[in-house]
């Protein structure tokens, strides 16, 4: 190496004081990153992905954060070194950042047009020509009709929207370098496609470098030149993305590869002729003149998994709502075993909520924080009193907490002292509580890192063989659907645009909605992902 | 926006003459005027005729006919102690008392949010553990007790300040210092709390990641958002000093409308009692309809 680069962190060492004692965030951890390259720092929730960038931006509060040892070179002088003002000078100027979820990232009582000018006029432009410099920003990152919105204020745009006002933002000074922090991980595979193209576009046009943060193998593909894969603070492994995917060295790269689903075998569709446990027909739901979901008709059979799949906004949600009568459909009928759920009245129904249970993507706010694991599991046994005498509840929790591979000796901790992967593992126990024939899954593992994911899918199957359930999985994620389905229904604008095998879904899509759909979807692999790019700059080019 | 206005004013005066009603019957049970107002002595006649004249012998059904009758016309009848209509005097008092709030309020609300701020942006700090000790302190001492060593200490003894009465900017001194201490506490611990959740917001990041000042961050991109929880308890405060701070008033003679109020209910002068409740009901009302106004100014998100 010729030149110094353009940043690099030496030797990182950041510990973090917490009431449970010390927490070393990162260990020795060295990167580089010169100008007009894209870095991906590649990591799982708590490896440390994020703190060196926090430690360039001086975003780490100290206390209880503290810098142990390392240093920050910003063109061969070290950052950490600097007063807090020159620091301030280099943030928005030379450095800039954008961060995972945008909506909460901007400020909600001013106006997008403010925020964008605002990181000029921080560092001494006048106001009129920063308003001006952000009205062209909006334009250039595609804000339609861009100067009736410059008044507009952030909850009044989209979510892919947003993402692009926020790289307006950061891009206003034309920095040296951009840091993304997971930019992508909140949007639509379509929209996430459009806004990693732009970024590419951009750096592209001012040679900026990226320094790229997500746990998103798929993006890394998409995107990096270089890839540093963390693990527990520590970098495990570095190297370009394609020679890290396909010949990687440390065991934990190996099982984070293993763990990406889209890459397994494809189920057969149940065999024709067994009667449907559930049977929609014509569902219908309305919010006022906004049609939520419009004329949807579908079928499960028992032991079947078949995945609803469309973007956010298509309908899925609330066809699950409608199903479990969180809200009244506006018109159809679900047939359950024949009769319709629909229609009925207070009491059968709470008979058949025994049936349907449902699991949520969030499980950290689904699960009651003050109650136990016991108490959360066995709430059904008391909701439900004829099923299971008092005395025997102990002993069926425990079963249930074997069943989903949980310590049965923990179930008098509360759910804070779980992991993300864990506490979904309870809520799958407590959806179980009630024996059901029909679990539906809202995103139920979205909020999971890739390994646990993989954990909780394997589980969900398992549990599929040996108790017969029928599983209506939501999901925006088109690779896990693709591992995991009997069958896939695809909802566009609150109506269904496609349903059937996962094999003809996947293979021979009909419907261009599909395609695009599949086509936006990330592959691990850079090669077949740079393939993938190029058919679908031709796709857009015809 | 407008809809919302007219409907909030519509609940207001169905509520208005919910408490109308009650207050009116509710003052009936407090006993005889008559006693109160002639001497004990006072012939079985005069005591009759005293009756007669103000329509206290009437049923009492038609004696709130006569009342709502009058209260349309805004005519809440004339004060028995005072002979002069009950309104007049109201609003007389009334005028002191809102000053007395708006001087005050104003005062703890730009005090209490600046110190506030500052003491959330350095969570932990000496002028974090100072404010927070003293605004503890403020919050729950007694007033009437500090108002009684304020006038032992600052008019007695060292003679600095009037000890009761108005006139001159003197005399506000020790009314309003009395009145500032509790809601300052209060708001400042508000103001505080709600800092400390907005300063660790991401938005609070992405404004330090483009490089804003602090000063910036804080009075520009906490403090608005910040405001949200504020307004609602400055809100409930200055509905206690609108409603007249009684116990202050009355150490300090001040003439308001929360001390006009003691001494007609002790004096069952009941239009006077009235007036009272109504004017100050409205302008409760009126407060909290700008409260839900401000909201909206402060919050593009909220709109009616």
């Amino acid at each position: 190496m010729g030149e110094t680069p353009l940043l690099e962190v030496r030797n990182l060492s950041v510990d973090f004081h917490t009431v449970g004692g010390k927490v070393h965030a990162v260990r020795n951890v060295s990167w580089h990153l010169s100008r007009g390259e894209t870095l991906a720092i590649l990591g799982e929730s708590g490896s440390g992905k994020s703190v060196s960038a926090s430690a360039i931006m001086n975003l780490i509060d100290c206390p209880p954060g503290e810098i142990v040892s390392g240093e920050i070179l910003f063109e061969g002088q070290d950052v950490l070194k600097m007063s807090s003002n020159a620091r301030r000078d280099l943030n928005g100027r030379r450095i800039a950042m954008i961060f995972q979820d945008p909506l909460s990232h901007l400020n909600p009582v001013y106006t997008v047009g403010f925020q964008i000018a605002e990181t000029m006029t921080a560092h001494g432009t006048p106001r009129v020509q920063a308003r001006s410099r952000a009205l062209e920003l909006m334009a250039r990152v595609g804000i339609p009709d861009h100067e009736a919105k410059f008044d507009a204020y952030p909850h009044q745009f989209s979510g892919g929207q947003r993402q692009r006002l926020m790289i307006a933002m950061a891009l206003a000074l034309k920095p040296d370098i951009l840091i993304a922090d997971e930019p992508t991980t909140a949007l639509d595979v379509t929209v996430q496609a459009q806004v990693l193209a732009l970024l590419e576009e951009l750096q592209q046009e001012t040679g900026m470098g990226l320094l790229l943060i997500t746990h998103d193998l798929g993006v890394v593909a998409e995107v990096a030149d270089r890839v540093v894969v963390m693990n527990s603070g520590e970098i495990v492994e570095a190297g370009t993305a394609s020679d890290v995917y396909h010949d990687p060295g440390h065991p934990y790269t190996r099982k984070l590869i293993a763990a990406v689903p889209g890459t397994g075998e494809m189920a057969a569709p149940l065999e024709t002729g067994i009667k449907p446990i559930l049977e929609v027909n014509g569902l219908t739901k309305h919010f006022g003149s906004f049609i939520a979901l419009d004329d949807a008709s579908l079928t499960v059979l028992p032991g079947e998994t078949v995945a609803i799949v469309g973007e956010s906004g298509s309908g899925k949600s609330t066809l699950a709502k409608t199903l479990l009568r969180l809200e009244e459909a506006t018109s159809g009928e679900a047939l359950w075993h024949g009769r319709d759920l629909v229609t009925m009245g207070q009491r059968e129904l709470f008979s058949l909520r025994r049936d349907i249970q449902m699991v949520f993507q969030d499980p950290t706010q689904s699960l009651n924080p003050r109650m136990s694991v016991y108490d959360i599991v066995s709430e059904a046994f008391a909701i439900h009193p004829k099923i299971l005498p008092r005395s025997q509840w102990k002993a069926r929790v425990r079963e249930l907490l074997d069943q989903v591979g949980l310590d049965a000796n923990h179930m008098n901790r509360y759910p804070h002292q779980f992991s993300g992967g864990q506490r979904q593992r309870i809520a799958i126990a407590r959806s179980l509580a009630l024996e059901p024939k029909l679990i539906i899954c809202d995103e139920a593992v979205s909020a999971l890192d890739v390994s646990i994911q993989s954990q909780v899918m394997t589980l969900l199957t398992g549990l599929q063989d040996k108790l017969g359930l029928s599983y209506l999985f939501i999901a925006h994620d088109l690779p896990l659907v693709r591992d995991f389905a009997h069958r896939v229904i695809v909802m566009q604008d609150g109506r269904i645009v496609e349903q059937g095998p996962v094999a003809q879904i996947f293979e021979a899509p009909r419907q261009t909605y599909t395609r695009n759909l599949i086509a936006a979807s990330l592959h691990p692999d850079p090669e077949i992902q740079a393939r993938r790019r190029s058919e679908r700059l031709a796709m857009a080019g015809d | 926006m407008k809809s919302f206005l007219g409907k909030r004013a519509i609940a207001s005066a169905i509520s208005l003459i919910g408490l109308i009603v009650l207050v009116f019957f509710l003052s009936r049970l407090t006993g005889d005027p008559t006693a109160l107002y002639l001497p004990v002595d006072a012939s079985l006649e005069s005591r009759e005729q005293f009756r007669e004249l103000h329509g206290l012998n009437d049923p009492l059904i038609v004696q709130f006919g006569t009342y709502v009758s009058d209260l349309v016309r805004f005519d809440f009848g004339d004060s028995i102690r005072r002979s002069e209509p009950a309104l007049d005097a109201v609003l007389r008092a009334f005028a002191w008392t809102l000053q007395l709030a708006l001087i005050t309020m104003s005062l703890v609300i730009v005090t209490a949010v600046i110190v506030g701020s500052l003491a959330a942006f350095h969570v932990g700090g000496v002028f974090d553990r100072i404010t927070t000790f003293f605004s503890l302190v403020g919050a729950s001492a007694p007033d009437f007790w500090i108002a009684i060593v304020a006038i032992v200490l600052f008019s007695v003894n060292l003679g600095w300040v009037p000890t009761s009465g108005t006139g001159t900017l003197w005399h506000w001194i020790l009314p309003v210092a009395v009145l500032f201490i509790r809601p300052f506490g209060l708001i400042l611990q508000v103001v505080r709390g709600s800092m400390i959740s907005v300063l660790g917001s991401a938005y609070v990041k992405t404004a330090r990641a483009k490089g804003v000042r602090n000063r910036p961050i804080i009075f520009v991109h906490g403090l608005r958002n910040a405001m949200l929880p504020v307004i609602t308890v400055i809100g409930d405060q200055a509905a206690a000093l609108l409603n007249g701070a009684v116990v202050v008033e009355t150490i300090f003679g001040f003439p308001g409308v929360g001390k006009l109020m003691i001494d007609s209910i002790l004096q069952r002068d009941f239009s006077v009692v009235l007036a009272a409740i109504f004017v100050t009901a409205v302008a409760i009302f009126v407060m909290n309809i700008l409260i839900d106004i401000l909201y909206a100014v402060l919050d593009p998100r909220i709109r009616y």
